[in-house]
């Protein structure tokens, strides 16, 4: 017993920050054994989160004072069923990509990825742990340029653009950003979440507040009209990287968004025009994403349009969690973590089916389907998620988006969605199409390792497998300590 | 207007003409060093609000943020910099690309 009380007071939340940090460093020291050091670390985060996930099981929602400094003079750490979804997709997907990354890059890249890679996941952790505003200004900035860092890795003149246009946006969004924090902190005198959620009252400085900081997360997000950086970005990056970039670095500013959105300005503002906003702008993003990836003739560039698509159903929870808070809130958690694996899976078979042709022409694919059965396989799996077929974790979080729009009666956003959704299908079922048919030119392809196409293959299987999980995750996101006005555990 | 409210104002001025310079200039030097304006406008709403009153000593939280802002500024802008660089060195021009959506 002494072990497991132990282990239960095991400062779990600190690990999650100080582990990878202290994998970046030794990745720079000892390039000889970078891959070692880098799956040691990428494994020691998936058992610290079960240990974090224990600790909240037993003893609810978490806190840690760092350095003993208590709020609102200290940094705090906090963790509750919402972050502890957003740390195990972290450490879940990350632990696959960190497996397919041992054999995609060659040791020359392999020096600069893993490094910035562990970086990232500090920051990623960091993020989801934090309890002020300002810290989590800090750990956007440092996501945010470790982010720019990976995606310039190859070097080629795509990806120093895309790298370029997105280091430019995320600076942008990171000062408005900063701007609304300074305006919050002069009025409210403090910068930590439950302290300024216990006094936030509506004036001017507030609304200034939440349209500085909507804006700068939006940007992050790549909400539509404000998804322009994302697919040079994207798509530019090492296949990796890319999924990533988009399963899990624009998740945590959309984290961000929900957060603030419901500890702080919903319940003092009026909240309905921007969330009948915002939820136009996710119609228009789904509408616009769908379109532009049907467009498209590269394969990565596809699938990024397709995470802009997707990145619009995030944001349809704020005009339905008026009256049905907790379904819209449970559908958007589940769209978060089946996005997160759907998208991963579909980076990395595209990185497969790249490695293996030499090229991303759709059209071009080639016969992938007897040639990489693993990774055509992963790619529709994945595209099951993606379209929200039954039974996948894509499948129950529309379910419960669509359920909360009929009850409410907003029937726009019903044919919103199941427009978007018809369009995911054709988009992929457009490139599983072309992986049937041999190309008019032949190509001198290259064999792809397993190493590469198992991780994809188990992140696809996992979206699948979600949609079987309902009772476990959803209990989960409930660990919490503050109840809000509209019902919903936060 | 007391001066801490005049500077804070300025701050946002500053913000503003950073936002403008970002958007209408193409070269990417100019793009830096509109980013690097508006980051000093909101060090200067920090710095200028943390004077509540006259009579009162300034708040130090915001000075400590502004210095935790200024170490970000800085390494962002090295990584800016840099890539500037290489995009310069591979297509020839210091600017972005003007239609990527294809």
């Amino acid at each position: 017993m002494a072990i497991q009380d132990a282990l239960l007071a095991f400062p779990w939340a600190v690990a999650l920050i100080f582990l990878p940090l202290a994998g970046a460093l030794s990745c720079f020291l000892f390039p000889r054994i970078i891959r070692t050091l880098g799956l040691i670390t990428s494994f020691s985060i998936v058992v610290s989160v079960v240990g974090l996930g224990w600790q909240l099981l037993e003893q609810g929602s978490y806190r840690h004072t760092i350095g003993g400094w208590s709020p609102p003079l200290g940094i705090e750490l906090y963790a509750d069923g919402l972050s502890l979804l957003m740390l195990a997709t972290t450490a879940l997907v990350g632990f696959a990509i960190s497996i397919y990354s041992t054999a995609y890059f060659k040791p020359t890249l392999a020096v600069k990825f893993w490094p910035i890679w562990m970086c990232l996941l500090a920051a990623l952790n960091a993020l989801f742990l934090s309890a002020d505003i300002f810290n989590l200004y800090v750990t956007l900035e440092l996501l945010g340029l470790s982010a720019v860092a990976l995606t310039a890795l190859t070097g080629s003149k795509e990806a120093f653009s895309g790298a370029m246009r997105y280091l430019l946006a995320t600076l942008l969004a990171s000062l408005a950003y900063l701007l609304g924090v300074a305006l919050l902190y002069h009025n409210f005198g403090s910068v930590d979440i439950s302290l300024l959620a216990a006094q936030i009252q509506a004036s001017p400085a507030v609304w200034a507040a939440l349209g500085l900081m909507a804006a700068g997360l939006a940007l992050k997000t790549a909400l539509f009209p404000l998804h322009f950086w994302l697919p040079p970005a994207h798509s530019s990056a090492p296949a990796p990287v890319s999924a990533l970039l988009s399963a899990l670095v624009i998740k945590a500013s959309f984290y961000i968004f929900l957060r603030l959105w419901f500890t702080l300005f919903e319940p003092v503002v009026d909240s309905e025009t921007i969330s009948t906003l915002l939820g136009l702008l996710g119609c228009a993003a789904i509408l616009w994403g769908s379109i532009q990836a049907l467009r498209q003739t590269r394969l990565k560039l596809l699938i990024a349009y397709s995470t802009v698509a997707q990145v619009g159903y995030l944001f349809l929870v704020f005009p339905l969690s008026a009256s049905m808070g907790s379904v819209a809130w449970n559908a958007v958690a589940y769209l978060i973590i089946s996005h997160a694996l759907a998208k991963s899976a579909m980076f990395l078979s595209a990185g497969n089916m790249i490695s293996f042709g030499g090229h991303d022409r759709i059209a071009d694919l080639d016969r992938v389907v007897q040639r990489l059965p693993l990774t055509a396989a992963a790619f529709a799996l994945a595209g099951v998620s993606i379209m929200g077929i039954p039974p996948s974790g894509g499948f129950i979080g529309k379910w419960l988006l669509l359920e909360a729009a009929v009850t409410q009666g907003q029937w726009y956003l019903v044919a919103v969605m199941i427009i978007g959704g018809l369009l995911a299908a054709a988009y992929i079922f457009k490139v599983i199409g072309y992986t049937f048919s041999p190309a008019k030119v032949m190509h001198e392809a290259q064999s792809v390792s397993a190493t590469m196409q198992w991780p994809a293959l188990l992140l696809a299987i996992g979206a699948i497998l979600l949609g079987l999980l309902y009772v476990p995750v959803l209990s989960m996101l409930s660990i919490s300590d503050v109840v809000i006005a509209s019902g919903v555990g936060l | 207007m007391n001066p801490a409210n005049f500077y804070a104002l300025i701050g946002i001025g500053l913000f503003s003409v950073g936002l403008l310079g970002l958007i209408i200039n193409s070269h990417l030097l100019k793009k830096i060093l509109a980013i690097n304006i508006m980051g000093s406008g909101v060090f200067l709403v920090l710095v200028a609000l943390a004077k509540r009153a006259e009579n009162l000593p300034a708040d130090p939280v915001p000075h400590a943020m502004v210095i935790t802002g200024i170490v970000v500024a800085v390494s962002a802008t090295a990584l800016a910099l840099s890539l500037m660089l290489r995009v310069a060195s591979e297509t020839g021009h210091a600017t972005l690309p003007d239609e990527v959506e294809k």
